[in-house]
């Protein structure tokens, strides 16, 4: 894959890893006694590590010039590896936490690292950032280049992106087990991981910009806007809600640039377009592509997707303050979060409907083909999930609903029904086209990781919708005397089945996920075989005359 | 004029109004423009082109 680099861009990638090896030194060096200097050793060894690839194939020579005729998917493919490596990983701990919910003594491991507090975060950010951002930045690759039919400008940009998010969720992670947190939701990572995934970020959205400049397609395909508006808003949501100041340069810790009220409105204006621009307008960026192509019927209707992309990017804008409900927070704001958050429900089923209307006409498809399957299975979950998001909004429903379990399953609902399923639908689309195969190693096993995904997620939902509106029954109900009548332990105890079926159900989803990485990695591997089975089996694939493209 | 909570208040609930509405009924006619049609319908039609390299 070095090879595939100029040797000009050999050289950059050298001299990055280099200063970033010195600014992981540096921070080894001020942060001595403090965590800090852990991540910088980590930093350190990471660019040295990286540095050595390079190194390994500095002299070969200059990649052809036919490469110029083909897309650029090298990081693509290690994205998806990435992607599906942080998925096990991320829901393995997801498990484990669920786990100790519902048997608090597993803590079998004593020490602070291995504690829910600690390893939570890990679950969130690694199935979020590490499972859904490594595989929005692989298949944004792919979209990109195909719908503008141009080639990424250049090739260090893309990698610098993918690495350097990956360093990103490293950093994190390694943080949290050290109790290393800034204690705000999906916000975590302290402030010099911050600052680094701006850079990151900003090279991402540069290589976007730089790529459609050079389209060849007269008008910009919908998957890119959401895509641009997934790029563009994180930045601007990111910068806002990490303004802080570090005690040191030497310290990890830092303190917000904001108190109060105003901080929990900052952070829930950031977690709530987290949601939606993270979690939402990526992976519809993904659906309007790959459902179409996978169906091989255009979108059903082109006009209705453009305004229900103006709808979701202008009014998700707003809703944040649907998390504050009955808080300091003034009553008009609440309000406002709770009427932009039931408006949202029209552009967010004008995606789901435009996505079902779609397979219209190819219902046999969808019954035949598992991978067509998950997309469905995904547009009826977003559909489900965001009339739940914008119910749940409403102030009255919210006073039932918060801080209990339903929050819990909702977020599921969304990230398992919705994410992961048009992810891994995507992902089976993708993979056969990356690696120049017909299909899947196995068919039958999309077929099982279907079956255990909805099973999983089903399960899931149903357990914490139960124990949600238990919870939050026991806790407004009143005896005679105008006392509560339930103490908090008594809801407790009345959570334990629910947890014990939640473990249960996210068990079998993380079971789908380690089906569908043996399944990627045995494609590979039957793409691997085929190629050395080639009489010349060295031929760079662009280098033959007629290299089936990917797709046939 | 004091820029005070309730300013900032008023300024939202006014013309925060109208800037949405706006914003809406742009966005409305930019998709339903007849002059824009053409280009929409080659865009959801290209994409399933089975041609997987880059355009000259």
């Amino acid at each position: 894959m070095i090879s595939g680099l100029t040797v000009s861009e050999r050289h950059l990638a050298l001299f990055v890893l280099g200063a970033l090896a010195l600014t992981g030194l540096a921070m080894a060096v001020a942060g001595r006694g403090d965590p800090l200097a852990v991540h910088g050793y980590i930093v350190l060894v990471f660019s040295l590590g990286l540095g050595f690839v390079v190194l390994s194939a500095l002299f070969d020579p200059e990649p052809p010039e036919e490469r110029l005729s083909e897309y650029y998917d090298d990081p693509t493919r290690a994205g998806i590896i990435l992607s599906l490596a942080w998925a096990v990983a991320g829901m393995f701990v997801g498990v484990w936490v669920a786990a100790l919910l519902a048997w608090p003594e597993l803590t079998f491991v004593d020490s602070a690292w291995a504690s829910f507090g600690r390893l939570r975060p890990v679950h969130t950010s690694g199935v979020i950032f590490g499972f859904g951002g490594n595989a929005l930045i692989a298949t944004s690759f792919h979209v990109l280049q195909r719908t503008c039919r141009a080639r990424l400008p250049g090739q260090f940009a893309p990698w610098f992106v993918l690495i350097g998010y990956n360093l990103f969720c490293l950093i994190a992670a390694t943080g949290y087990l050290m109790g290393m947190t800034q204690s705000k939701e999906y916000a975590e990572p302290e402030w010099y991981a911050d600052i680094w995934l701006v850079v990151v970020w900003v090279v991402y959205f540069l290589i976007y910009i730089r790529t459609l400049q050079r389209r060849k397609e007269p008008h910009i395909y919908v998957a890119n806007w959401y895509y641009m508006a997934f790029i563009l808003v994180v930045a601007v949501l990111h910068i806002v809600n990490n303004l802080a100041v570090p005690v040191s340069f030497g310290h990890a810790k830092s303190y917000s640039l904001f108190s109060g009220v105003q901080d929990a409105m900052t952070q829930w204006w950031y977690g709530h377009n987290a949601v939606a621009f993270f979690l939402t307008a990526g992976f519809l960026g993904m659906m309007y592509y790959y459902l179409p192509k996978r169906a091989e019927r255009p979108i059903f209707s082109y006009r209705l997707s453009i305004i229900s992309f103006w709808g979701i990017t202008f009014m998700y804008m707003w809703a944040g303050a649907h998390h504050l409900h009955y808080t300091a927070l003034p009553q008009w704001v609440q309000t406002l979060g709770m009427t932009f958050s039931i408006v949202l429900l029209v552009p967010s089923w004008a995606s789901a409907g435009n996505a079902l209307a779609t397979l219209n006409g190819a219902w046999h498809k969808v019954r035949d083909d598992a991978t067509l399957r998950f997309m469905m299975v995904a547009a009826v979950f977003y559909g489900l999930s965001t009339f739940e998001g914008s119910f749940m909004a409403i102030r009255a429903v919210n006073s039932l609903s918060h801080y209990t379990d339903w929050t819990v399953g909702h977020v599921h609902a969304g990230a398992l029904g919705w994410v992961a399923m048009i992810t891994f639908g995507s992902l089976y689309a993708l993979v056969p086209w990356m690696w120049k195969q017909e299909r899947m190693y196995s068919p039958k096993l999309i077929e099982v990781h279907f079956w255990l995904a909805l099973a999983g997620t089903v399960v899931y939902v149903f357990a914490m919708w139960n124990s949600g509106i238990i919870q939050g029954l026991m806790w407004r109900t009143y005896n005679d005397s105008g006392t509560l009548a339930y103490s908090f332990i008594d809801s407790l105890v009345a959570m334990h089945p629910y947890y014990i079926a939640r473990a249960f159900g996210g068990l079998l989803f993380l079971a789908g996920a380690v089906v569908c990485s043996f399944n990627v990695w045995m494609t590979i591997r039957m793409a691997r075989r085929a190629r050395a089975a080639e009489p010349a089996g060295d031929v760079p694939l662009y280098g033959k005359a007629g290299a089936a493209p990917a797709g046939e | 004029m004091e820029i005070d909570h309730n300013s900032v208040v008023a300024f939202a609930k006014s013309w925060g109004l109208f800037y949405l509405i706006l914003l809406a009924a742009g966005v409305v006619v930019y998709a339903l423009w007849p002059g824009n049609r053409k280009r929409f319908d080659r865009a959801k039609k290209s994409i399933l082109d089975k041609d997987d390299r880059p355009g000259d």
